[in-house]
């Protein structure tokens, strides 16, 4: 892997130069979807002083969702799940710093200090530092071989384990789990989910989508074993072979050639705790993208913020969010108005399938079914009253588009229609 | 030098383009979105510059055309990129209707 240079020096930047005091500093902490969204729209919102965008990893912001599907199958490559091409990013005139950390944030003196010995000051400071992939401590972690998946390297190593005459146990039944999973199954390989909770996606959908899940998965040759809590790991003694063996708490065990834990997202949020800022499970941020100090704003997968759709505040882990939240958080900068409430958007895909839910569903609300499970389209409303506040739904990508209408324009409906196939999702 | 004959190809029946919608068809090789807007048709690529979904299986409001997957959107009159996350514009094709027709120039 070759780290990329940063095609843009501060010396052509604007008003560099002229008089470095006058010169307003926008410095974005991490590169990812909202790191990269944020530098576009500081720029497409006409802001013409220095950008600095400084990403620990080599690469140039780029989309994560394909990398648990597309790239990690082979199907596309690392390089097309850029958000800008070259040309675009180079155009952006920002100073890039790729492959560095930020070690410290001094707030009193409003600069930051960089793993590369060198110090960036800042008007304005935007924290897109996202998350890393959760580890597990249990015993044995540090004796086999233990896959996660978040970055460009975790799917270029993990993907030529997929193939057939392989298996794979994947540790946790959420959304990077199952997709990891189809994609495995997908690539041939003999494959095992073992999920401690109850159900698949248990923090994020109903009981009744967890099932059309679980179907979805045995149906395509995949073992979900539900309740299965993991105690360890071991090196499997016999032969030459470097396999793993998967302990679980009922005293089995599940031997395999590859373990690949999707076990959750840590918020990267320790710079801002150190630095004394307002943290709870993340950054916590308000409506405006702001943190506790008001020169530095957060976004992404690392900000925790106010969802009335929620209500409560919580940390969105979306393609949606990330890009979303930078762009607010850019705007928010530069002093815009700014009033970030996104009704939760979410997608994920799987055998060719395409889930997605909007709002937050809960076990309170009513739920209304429109298609079916067993012809392959649905979509699940949940309805308080008669207004919809959330819908759930599988290759029904339209009619989806038409419920996040409904949604956001809390108009109530007559369920029996919004029931019926016959009755078009634009007539509601 | 090239002569300035266009080249109109018979693309659809006018009737066929669903008013405030779209549909997609193959032409030439091509993969094509026609638009029935106010009475108007208007023609692009198919394909969104984002994700590479289809457009004819998008959203279609005034003349935005929303991608089903990702939710950029483009103005269907002139391809250009209206909403994140799309940046690079769509191909837009000129159009005429004459006899019931409609004719695209995709050259």
């Amino acid at each position: 892997m070759t780290a990329e240079r940063p095609e843009v020096e501060a010396a052509a930047l604007p008003h560099e130069g002229a008089n470095a005091h006058s010169a307003h500093t926008i410095v974005i902490v991490g590169a990812g979807q909202a790191g990269g969204w944020a530098a576009q729209t500081l720029r497409s919102e006409g802001f013409a002083g220095r950008v600095v965008l400084i990403g620990d990893e080599a690469h140039p912001p780029h989309e994560r969702p394909p990398l648990s599907k597309a790239v990690l199958s082979g199907a596309a490559a690392p390089e097309s799940t850029r958000l800008m091409k070259p040309e675009a990013f180079d155009a952006l005139a920002v100073q890039w710093h790729p492959g560095v950390q930020v070690h410290r944030i001094d707030r009193a003196a409003k600069q930051v200090l960089l793993s590369d010995g060198t110090v960036q000051p800042y008007d304005k400071l935007i924290l897109c530092t996202g998350g890393r992939a959760r580890r597990l401590a249990v015993q044995g972690a540090d004796q086999v071989p233990l896959h996660t998946l978040r970055t460009i390297e975790d799917a270029q190593a993990l993907a030529p384990a997929l193939r057939p005459g392989r298996s794979v146990v994947v540790v946790g039944g959420g959304w990077i789990g199952l997709e990891v999973a189809a994609t495995a199954r997908q690539q041939g390989a003999e494959v095992v989910v073992v999920e401690t909770q109850s159900r698949l996606c248990e923090r994020t959908v109903p009981a009744e989508v967890s099932a059309y899940l679980l179907a979805l998965h045995r149906a395509q040759g995949v073992r979900v074993l539900l309740g299965a809590g993991v105690r360890g790991f071991a090196r499997v003694a016999d032969g030459a072979d470097s396999r793993s063996e998967v302990l679980l708490a009922d005293g089995s065990a599940l031997v395999c050639d590859t373990i690949v834990l999707g076990v959750g997202l840590v918020p990267n949020d320790e710079l801002a705790r150190e630095a004394g800022l307002a943290c709870e499970g993340g950054v916590l941020v308000d409506a405006q993208c702001r943190t506790s100090d008001p020169h530095i704003l957060a976004a992404g997968d690392v900000a925790v913020a106010p969802s009335p759709w929620a209500g409560r505040s919580l940390r969105l882990e979306s393609w949606q969010n990330a890009q979303e939240q930078g762009m607010a958080a850019a705007r928010s900068a530069l002093g815009q108005a700014v009033d970030y409430q996104p009704l939760p958007w979410f997608w994920s895909d799987q055998y060719g399938m395409n889930l997605q839910i909007y709002g937050m569903p809960t076990p309170a609300h009513r739920v209304v079914q429109r298609g079916d499970p067993a012809i392959g389209s649905f979509v699940l409303f949940y309805l308080a009253g008669d207004v919809v506040q959330a819908a759930v739904g599988a290759n029904a990508a339209r009619d989806l588009r038409f419920a996040r209408r409904l949604i956001e324009q809390r108009k109530p409906v007559d369920a029996e229609r919004l029931a019926d196939l016959n009755t078009p999702m634009a007539k509601l | 030098m090239t002569t300035m004959t266009t080249n109109w190809i018979d693309a659809a029946a006018h009737g066929d383009v669903p008013e405030d919608d779209v549909i997609g068809l193959a032409l030439a090789g091509r993969d094509i979105a026609l638009y029935g807007v106010g009475g108007e048709v208007f023609a692009t690529d198919n394909i969104c510059t984002h994700g590479h979904a289809r457009l004819c299986d998008g959203f279609l409001e005034g003349h935005e055309i929303e991608c089903p997957l990702h939710q950029g959107k483009f103005d269907v009159r002139n391809g250009k990129p209206t909403c994140a996350p799309v940046t690079e514009p769509l191909r837009s094709y000129p159009v005429k209707i004459e006899g019931g027709r409609v004719w695209l120039a995709l050259d």
